[in-house]
């Protein structure tokens, strides 16, 4: 690449990936792209229960099943006649068009799609979910559609997109124990607003974000949704590069896939060390101030799940808080891990054992409670989630108050009944 | 003269979940559509006609990928948005299922129940008193796709060309 910016004006990481998509050498702030998908994911929901009618409609075929992955994530335990319905429809769609990809109940799609290996540095991807930013922690330009334009790419394989401008988000110095990805971008959502990134590409850098492993990277990425922006891209370096690895993802290439140095951004500068603990109040994930401010906010429900919340390094996390100790009465706290694999680990490490030995109960690997399309937050109640929306009557009722933290906050604000402070526990 | 349109108010930062609520997704969109923003105008999907307007404050449709949240606003006739800005998911579910958003930074201005009419030559919001708010262009594919109906019929008749000329 070092050859090519002698000719070419400097570019941003989102400009460079258009510009490979889009089978330029270069492309400007503003302009119109015809991209190449790379690959294109959609799950129970938003996939074959709105695609296959569509596409018999058409009479159109997939346009390369080998770059379409299916995952079943959201109906998934199924509990009642309509979800049977869905969930049978995504099976037997799948068989009948011999998919190649398809992962049923392993886990959510987020998380599972990287860790099969379907992402990598330098991709063009869309997802039928608007947390397919996620994939930007890889260095894979990935946002969300909705249904009628996953048809589209399912049957052109092709997606036009406007060149965003880059802001670039440089988190300085390092974050002290107890604080996390989760905790960043709840600041970043309280400072910009749901949407503060008006569609632009958000580009997450500085020494904080290089020193975070590759889950708390896909954190940064999927909440990169809250702030409205279409992707949530983080440079490829050696821990994506070692991370890949263990996927078995194929010729993995990070040189070049970063933002040129005089490339024309917005930079936004913040420092890691002296962020402390946030809680998003009802019912916006901007609506967030310290931890320390929520004191004595009595919790009923804490929810560890979802795709921004219930990966293996949040289970982790999670566990470290409450290893040994047991929650109070009248504290319920329901551990839904992100994927199987995830769950295997934390398996194998004591993790899960330690949270069921605290008293939390274990759901099944799926979307469940986050999006309102499984499990049972009683009415009333007051909740504290690792998820990444509190939106009113999102998780099911309208009356619950839902606060979202990190997966330490909730593990510590769960021991303790009401709002804490997880330094106050781990130290 | 143009067609009048009369105007729905609703806030700032409507969301996916008041449009199409989590708890009718398992149902078609003509009954989500009757769920339309019942958190927050309880009368609008029973009452709504076809060609009044939804006029929002700030960042209309955030949140979740579901067109289904633009799609019932369709089903319900909603001629068209106008909003100073928009969730960009929201943005392109819409016009690939037909609904024009126009972006319009006075939008606030237009008041509930009022009747307006449209420009789309000139952008602008035309109010009953002659006033005119601005809007932004908006580019002429989208504008194709809106005025096919949305992608899908607009795939259709592609698919049914390539055929015919092949």
């Amino acid at each position: 690449m070092s050859t090519q910016t002698h000719h070419h004006p400097p570019q941003t990481l989102a400009q460079k990936l258009i510009a490979k998509a889009g089978g330029k050498s270069h492309v400007a702030v503003g302009e119109i792209v015809n991209c190449q998908v790379d690959l294109a994911m959609f799950h129970d929901s938003s996939g074959p229960r709105r695609l296959k009618p569509m596409l018999e409609e058409l009479g159109a075929q997939i346009w390369d099943k080998s770059r379409v992955v299916l995952v079943m994530d959201h109906y998934v335990p199924e509990q009642d006649d309509d979800s049977r319905r869905i969930v049978r429809i995504a099976r037997e769609w799948a068989v009948e068009q011999q998919l190649p990809h398809v992962y049923d109940s392993l886990g959510i799609c987020h998380v599972v799609l990287p860790q099969k290996g379907h992402l990598k540095p330098g991709m063009f991807c869309v997802g039928g979910d608007s947390h397919s930013p996620t994939g930007g922690a890889l260095g894979t330009y990935m946002f969300g559609v909705g249904s009628t334009e996953m048809l589209g790419v399912v049957v052109t394989g092709q997606l036009w997109v406007r060149v965003p401008q880059t802001l670039m988000m440089r988190w300085n110095n390092r974050l002290k124990p107890g604080v996390t990805a989760k905790d960043m971008m709840l600041h970043m959502i309280g400072q910009f607003g749901m949407n503060g990134g008006q569609y632009q590409a958000v580009e997450f850098s500085g020494e904080a974000v290089k020193a975070l492993s590759m889950q708390e990277r896909m954190t940064m990425s999927n909440m990169s949704a809250e702030m409205g922006s279409q992707v949530g891209l983080i440079a490829p370096d050696e821990v994506t590069r070692d991370w890949l690895a263990t996927t078995g993802a194929k010729d993995v290439q990070i040189e070049g896939w970063h933002t040129d140095e005089a490339a024309d951004q917005l930079v936004h500068e913040f420092d890691a060390a002296t962020l402390v603990p946030q809680v998003a109040a009802p019912h916006s994930p901007a609506n967030n101030k310290a931890v320390t401010e929520f004191k004595n906010t009595p919790i009923q429900v804490a929810y560890i799940g979802a795709c921004t919340g219930a990966k293996l390094e949040d289970l982790r996390a999670a566990a470290q808080v409450l290893k040994g100790q047991q929650l109070p009465a009248g504290v319920r706290l329901m551990v839904a891990p992100a994927s199987l694999q995830d769950q295997a680990q934390a398996e194998s490490e004591g993790v899960m054992h330690a949270l069921r030995q605290s008293g939390a109960e274990v759901l099944p690997t799926s979307c469940g409670a986050c999006s309102g399309y499984g499990g049972s937050i009683p009415d009333g109640a007051n909740v504290i989630a690792t998820t990444a929306r509190n939106f009113k009557g999102r998780m099911g009722s309208a009356t619950a108050q839902v606060y979202l933290a990190s997966p330490y906050t909730v593990a510590a604000s769960a021991l303790r009944g009401s709002i804490s402070d997880p330094r106050e526990v781990l130290a | 003269m143009s067609a009048l349109h009369k105007v729905w108010r609703v806030g700032a930062d409507v969301d996916t979940d008041q449009l199409a609520p989590g708890a009718y997704m398992k149902l078609g969109i003509h009954d989500i559509a009757k769920h339309c923003l019942e958190g927050v105008r309880p009368e609008f999907a029973g009452q709504v006609k076809t060609g009044d307007v939804v006029v929002a404050g700030p960042n209309f449709g955030i949140g979740s990928s579901r067109e289904q949240a633009a799609d019932a606003l369709v089903k319900l006739g909603v001629k068209a948005v106008i909003a100073p800005s928009y969730s960009g998911l929201y943005f392109r579910n819409a016009f690939n299922l037909g609904l024009l958003l126009l972006t319009c930074k006075e939008a606030e201005l237009l008041e509930e129940a009022e009747q307006i009419s449209l420009d789309l030559n000139q952008w602008v919001v035309v109010r009953g008193n002659g006033q005119q708010l601005a809007c932004d262009p908006i580019p002429d594919f989208l504008v194709a796709m809106v005025e096919a109906g949305g992608l899908l019929p607009q795939l259709k008749l592609r698919l049914q060309q390539q055929k015919a000329s092949s």
